[in-house]
């Protein structure tokens, strides 16, 4: 037989339909569903009088608009078209019969973490989300990306998607991470090398010694942004710890149930000699912590480099750097670490896991935020933040002068009321840097939640390695 | 959705690269539970200042390209956010046709769903598209989907891909849906199959 990639015998094991042009009817296991992207999908099921067709596999939970402050049950917290959007799928799960965890339920958060935190997501599933994070979810070794508002619909009718078969594209990090270093740092440093367009059209498997040493909600940070660097989906061979994390959450197999599945997803990895389109290999070694510079998240240097020049780019790049720049406000030859922040956000699909906030927290451990900077955790689910409070680290966050908030998407693209103002400047710890993102105006940095922490102590972009070496 | 088949109309030049959908429908805009009335939103943030006039050297507000159907623009058009709501935006100005050395994905999707033709062509035909967008209103470049080509307002032709089966929608305004669900018996004996060997799913 062939040998086979992961994503190889994913896709295979999921093709209900191949028409003659090689295009594919694919089936899908699990269907997450938010309020932003599903309106219209729901409307076009009224319009046509069609049904959901597996209600059991589609999964709801509003996150994108909902406040995050502690007085969210006002409905005065809200604007009315958010509002109205939320009640939307209050009435669409209702009516058509889903699964879903409505914000007035602990387990709301974050739909790529209540997923994976409710056992929803499993090894070799075909997972799909009207959100391009979907890709979160390949780290469990499932197929999962993030569709159109259209293709939500074409799901909720059919249970299918109509596919292309993407390229296999193998990023391998060899050795270990350095101290300081993290899975947001891994995946940025990623994107830096094979650029925003890099990936598209492939699927990525990330593999080697510095994935297999990271814990499940590494891996997920890691996936979480290979749309980032312009694959649809990013996925990790499970193992013992995939397997670890999974069993006995609610919606995992239990028992014969799980043998039976856990026999097949042992079968869930790469055959020796399959065949990869691009092949990309960075030394783990070799990463630094990393920060965004610009308003892509190609635009990444270490923490120790300074702001480069238009000049240092070719083609197209020259002008959108330019652009960035003057967006960003920042001058080429200026020190990363010398640029002062206003605002530090932790939180969002990509580190808003109870690891993310225990790095975080290790690093504010007994210090306090630099005055006059605004500082939330947004914990990415009720369930995060409930244990976070029980481990004493929202305490630590508290005394460092950080606001404790609710679950939701929050300032990752400020939806909701957590926004920036013109020219505001923000350690984030969420995915995307572009124009506007965080709020019209607003500059973001990327960065991991422990740089986020450091940056938070001393209102600069700081090297969190320093910071480590005080604490030793 | 409206069919695609040939298209002449005016080009509009955006060289810059990684034109994301945040740029395209920045988030204030994704709030709606309806797909129409985008238009006016659309490249928001570059097109408006914040008192709500607009920015005068944006292209989409130039005399000569306010009534535009193709956007020529730099690689990685429609990076980012999934959301379906910027092919809605487009849609909804006008655009029909978008050209570029490459889109990001999802993006691309989302255009064949909507009666949006996304074309991707080497740097070289697109700098010469682009050129020949900044002549203006008077230039008038041609989008035809049945013999996919493209040709410039001064006869250069040039052919594109297309994938076959969304070739076919655009051209006949087909819906996915109606179209996946004739293939209902199938998808019925997948299921039992699928449920038969990972009951867990």
């Amino acid at each position: 037989m062939t040998a086979r990639t992961l994503y190889d015998k994913i896709w295979d094991d999921h093709v209900v339909h191949q028409a003659e042009d090689g295009t594919c009817l694919l089936y899908i296991d699990r269907h997450l569903v938010h309020e932003v992207t599903s309106p219209q999908a729901f409307e076009g099921l009224r319009m046509t009088n069609r049904k959901v067709r597996a209600p059991e596999k589609t999964i709801a939970v509003p996150d994108h608009n909902v406040p995050t402050t502690l007085d969210r049950a006002n409905a005065a917290t809200m604007t009315e078209d958010s509002r109205i959007q939320v009640a939307a799928l209050d009435q669409n799960a209702k009516d058509f019969g889903i699964n879903y965890y409505p914000v007035s339920d602990v387990r709301q958060g974050i739909v790529h973490i209540v997923g994976p935190e409710q056992g929803w997501t499993l090894p070799g599933m075909t997972v799909v989300c009207g959100d391009s994070h979907t890709a979160t979810h390949g780290a469990f070794g499932s197929l999962a990306h993030g569709i159109g508002t259209s293709e939500v619909e074409h799901v909720l009718a059919t249970q299918t998607l109509i596919q292309r078969k993407g390229k296999n594209m193998k990023v391998e990090i060899t050795g270990s991470l350095r101290p300081g270093v993290t899975a947001k740092d891994i995946t940025m440093a990623v994107i830096g090398e094979t650029g925003t367009a890099g990936g598209t059209g492939y699927v990525i498997e990330y593999c080697g010694q510095a994935i297999r040493e990271l814990s499940m909600e590494g891996r997920m940070t890691v996936c979480n942004m290979a749309i980032e660097g312009g694959a649809r989906a990013g996925l990790i061979a499970p193992d013992e710890k995939t397997f670890a994390y999974c069993m006995g959450r609610p919606h995992a197999p239990k028992g014969a149930a799980w043998e039976a599945a856990l026999a097949y997803w042992k079968t869930l990895f790469t055959d020796e000699g399959a065949h990869f389109d691009k092949v990309v290999t960075i030394k783990g070694e070799d990463i630094a912590p990393l920060v965004t510079w610009g308003t892509s998240p190609e635009d990444v240097l270490p923490i120790t480099a300074t702001v480069p020049s238009p000049s240092d780019f070719t083609g197209g790049k020259v002008e959108a750097v330019q652009r960035a720049l003057d967006y960003m406000g920042l001058t080429p030859g200026q020190k990363l670490s010398d640029i002062k922040i206003d605002t530090v956000f932790i939180g969002s699909c990509t580190n808003g896991r109870i690891e993310d906030l225990r790095a975080a927290a290790a690093i504010l451990k007994g210090k306090k935020k630099k005055d006059g900077i605004r500082a939330m955790v947004v914990p990415g689910s009720g369930l995060v933040r409930a244990q976070a409070e029980e481990e004493g680290l929202a305490q630590i966050f508290i005394d460092a002068g950080f606001e404790w908030r609710l679950a939701g998407c929050s300032m990752c693209l400020a939806m909701n009321p957590d926004q920036l103002a013109p020219g505001e400047r923000c350690a984030a710890t969420s995915n995307r840097n572009f124009e506007g993102r965080q709020g019209r105006g607003g500059r973001t940095h990327l960065l991991s939640p422990a740089m986020a922490a450091a940056a938070a102590i001393t209102g600069h972009l700081t090297d969190v390695r320093e910071m480590m070496t005080e604490i030793a | 959705m409206d069919k695609f088949t040939k298209l002449t109309g005016i080009a509009a030049p955006m060289p810059l690269v990684n034109i994301d959908t945040d740029m395209i429908i920045p988030k204030q805009f994704l709030k709606t539970i309806k797909r129409s009335g985008l238009g006016v939103n659309l490249f928001d943030e570059m097109r408006y200042n914040l008192d709500g006039s607009e920015i005068a050297d944006f292209v989409l507000n130039q005399p000569a390209y306010r009534k535009a159907e193709i956007i020529i623009a730099g690689d990685n058009f429609g990076c980012g956010s999934s959301r379906e709501h910027a092919p809605w935006a487009l849609l909804d100005f006008g655009i029909r046709c978008v050209i570029s050395t490459s889109f990001a994905d999802i993006f691309f999707n989302n255009c064949f769903k909507n009666g949006i033709l996304p074309i991707v062509l080497p740097q070289e035909q697109v700098d010469i598209l682009m050129a020949d967008a900044r002549k203006g209103a008077n230039a008038r470049q041609t989008v035809d989907l049945e013999a996919q080509t493209v040709t410039t307002s001064d006869g250069q032709v040039f052919p594109f891909a297309v994938d076959s089966h969304r070739k076919h929608c655009l051209l006949n305004g087909l819906d996915d849906i109606g179209l996946t669900l004739e293939k209902a018996a199938a998808i019925d004996s997948f299921e039992k199959k699928h449920a038969a060997l990972h009951p867990w799913a």
